[in-house]
């Protein structure tokens, strides 16, 4: 039978209109839904990474709709693409807040992307959830951090380095921007507060692959641990090339603060195999939560080899402490959120969590983990319980003197 | 010193590797291809692809890339850039467009992605290629330890370096490319076939590239926009060494290579590279047509 022209665009618009329906027929089920935003990169150089972020947060929100949803509303994730660039960001969330008129959104990875929201939702007092791990010198009232500040990955880090691996001379290499300046801030004053020193702290411009002069330089400075904020896509170069001119992580490791599962599974495996990270959660964590949550994870986004790794579990778990605040409150505005999230404490895959009653940033529990030829770590060091964020501990802020808290930042003690 | 040095000529090594085609496509040919750091690129994807498929190592890929890229760039020359002749801006926007295509063309599978389909090795991800285990690690040669694989780098520059200047200086078809790059019209008009000899100059070019990508590899993450910062710095390096000459661009990938290490060891990386900035603005100030240029006649 030849298929007339008619006919064809009959039954493709029948066919259209079936597939649309089932849409058509949840929403008409669910009239109640709440409309949240999820801020990510879809597009550009970032994509890679951020789209996971935001399967994470569809993932999370398509289990609280399967439990029931939240005060009997269904979660509507309306994603937007942040396109890698810093300026569409602040469009899309100007977008989510005014237009769409929602009163959270889930979002953002890089600082310089936050930085360029943060106005809107402060202006407009929506709420901004940001699940990852920064440099802290920041206390936003519109802002939930869930990732690590520097004293969250450095404060046992560092002493361990000293004390365990018997390390006296740190080479701090990084990029060329505010994230490893801020840390190797706080690395210093940890790094002379241990007895030890460090012999150099430079840097290379981001995403800059070329490491001939750096690596040849650790190799003479006579350093014995690289203390590594390198991020993104050099690390992969800069791992291999370190192999690559003869050093080996047994006598001089790399100690990093960024390289993830994600740069691990990039580089090879063998090139960093004996290296360590810090981070709050590893792939590797070995809880019943944890290998349920990668499961599911990887059921969600169908591929049986997908990777997870910290960003990725607090972008998961930032909407569970979500859920907790809103149902507090019992409403789902910006004020409720703030106010009852304070404190919320929840189980994530990869151990438990709370959100600080002073600065809306995320009590984690800091891991050290050793790299193996598999491309997953062996926890070597866990400080075994959640400690407090200090999004200022670069400047000198204690538990006991708090520069952030509820009222706002205390700027006269910077 | 010597390890200084050894650096220093690696770090050239590196910039020529990728100058040395636009020095034959923009030198010879007068086209700003902006889609050169895309050759690169799809180089370097040969190399990830024919590890995962075909299982081949890094040196056997390296004619693989050379033979897919000049295809690809005949093709272009043929379809696009031919009809830009004499229209520089024009070249470098179409140039820039087909960059831009190629890029999203590896980062959605060739559109396989639309339907679902994941090929491995394509996509918006990091991509790697082994290195054999011959060229991992260092290499001990006159008492320094060399990281092999750039000393392997640098040996196939030269031999790439050399074979260039061969075929531009001492065959038939460098002949007539010498003879275009003085004076087109006069080259016409002596016999010399043109258009095909600009489409073969162009290939050429082009699978330069695809070499370049293939040794980028190993030392560095394959994604789709690994090209677009390389091909300034062959611009950079080509347009120092004066554009239609092998050799200025030879010296200029030296000096800049050079310039770069020793800064960056006695400084740092980032006053480095600003140096090489420097002496690239100071050179086109002083020297408008760059290190080596031959006078027009």
């Amino acid at each position: 039978m030849t298929l007339k022209r008619r006919q064809f665009l009959t039954t493709a618009t029948v066919s259209a209109g079936a597939l649309a329906m089932p849409g058509y027929i949840r929403s008409a089920r669910a009239a109640e839904t709440i409309q949240v935003g999820a801020l990510y990169s879809q597009t550009g150089g970032l994509s890679v990474v951020e789209k996971m972020l935001a399967s994470a947060v569809q993932l999370a929100a398509s289990e609280i709709n399967a439990s029931g949803g939240v005060l009997g509303k269904q979660i509507e994730v309306i994603v937007e693409d942040g396109a890698s660039d810093p300026k569409t960001f602040a469009e899309k969330a100007q977008k989510l807040v005014i237009k769409d008129k929602v009163q959270t959104v889930f979002g953002c990875h890089t600082s310089a992307s936050r930085k360029a929201v943060l106005p809107i939702f402060e202006r407009r007092n929506a709420m901004l959830f940001y699940q990852t791990h920064y440099e802290g010198f920041e206390c936003s009232r519109n802002v939930v951090y869930l990732g690590a500040v520097p004293n969250q990955q450095l404060s046992n880090y560092i002493p361990w380095i000293i004390n365990t691996l018997g390390k006296k001379k740190f080479f701090i290499v990084g990029s060329n921007y505010v994230y490893p300046r801020e840390m190797a801030k706080v690395s210093k004053s940890l790094i002379e507060a241990g007895g030890a020193e460090w012999v150099a702290d430079e840097y290379l411009e981001l995403g800059h692959s070329e490491w001939a002069v750096m690596v040849n330089k650790i190799k003479e400075s006579g350093a014995d641990v690289v203390l590594s904020h390198v991020v993104g896509d050099s690390i992969i170069s800069f791992y291999r090339e370190f192999r690559n001119q003869g050093l080996s992580h047994a006598e001089l490791p790399i100690c990093a603060t960024v390289t993830s599962e994600i740069e691990i599974a990039a580089m090879g495996p063998e090139y960093a195999a004996g290296s360590y990270t810090s981070f709050p959660y590893f792939m590797s964590i070995d809880r019943p939560e944890n290998r349920s949550f990668i499961e599911r994870y990887r059921a969600f986004v169908n591929d049986p080899k997908a990777i997870t790794y910290h960003s990725l579990e607090a972008a998961y778990f930032q909407l569970f402490l979500w859920k907790q605040a809103v149902e507090k409150a019992g409403d789902f505005s910006a004020d409720g959120i703030r106010e009852n999230i304070r404190g919320q404490e929840y189980d994530a895959p990869g151990g438990p969590v709370k959100v600080d009653p002073d600065n809306l940033h995320t009590w984690v529990t800091p891991n050290i983990g050793q790299w193996q030829d598999d491309g997953q770590s062996k926890i070597v060091d866990s400080y075994g319980k959640p400690i407090k964020p200090l999004p200022y501990s670069g400047y000198g802020e204690t538990a006991e003197n708090l520069f952030c808290t509820a009222a706002g930042l205390d700027s006269s003690k910077l | 010193m010597f390890d200084t040095l050894f650096i220093g000529l690696s770090l050239s090594s590196i910039l020529l590797l990728v100058a040395l085609g636009l020095a034959v496509t923009y030198g010879a040919m007068g086209i700003i291809n902006m889609a050169h750091g895309e050759m690169v690129m799809i180089g370097a994807y040969v190399a990830v692809l024919s590890n995962i498929w075909l299982g081949t190592n890094l040196l056997l890929t390296i004619p693989l890339a050379f033979l897919v890229t000049a295809a690809l760039g005949y093709g272009l020359e043929r379809l696009v850039v031919r009809r830009l002749y004499g229209r520089l801006l024009d070249t470098l926007l179409a140039t820039w467009g087909i960059a831009i295509l190629l890029q999203q063309a590896i980062r959605l599978e060739f559109g396989l992605s639309f339907f679902g389909i994941h090929v491995e090795g394509l996509g918006s991800g990091l991509q790697n290629v082994p290195v054999p285990q011959f060229l991992q690690g260092t290499l001990g040669l006159f008492g320094l330890q060399l990281n092999s694989y750039r000393v392997f780098i640098v040996l196939v520059t030269l031999v790439l370096a050399g074979l260039t200047w061969f075929t531009l200086y001492r065959t038939p078809l460098g002949m007539k490319v010498r003879a275009i790059i003085r004076n087109p019209q006069m080259a016409a008009a002596c016999g010399i076939d043109v258009k095909a000899t600009n489409a073969i100059t162009f290939a050429l070019g082009s699978g330069l590239a695809g070499v370049a990508g293939v040794l980028m590899a190993g030392f560095r993450s394959v994604s789709p926009d690994m090209g677009a910062t390389m091909v300034v710095d062959g611009f950079m390096v080509v347009v120092t060494g004066g554009v239609g000459s092998l050799l200025g661009t030879m010296a200029a990938a030296g000096i800049l290579g050079e310039i770069n290490a020793l800064v960056a060891i006695f400084f740092n990386e980032i006053a480095g590279r600003a140096s090489v900035l420097l002496v690239v603005i100071l050179v086109i100030l002083l020297r408008p047509a760059g290190l080596f240029s031959f006078k027009g006649r």
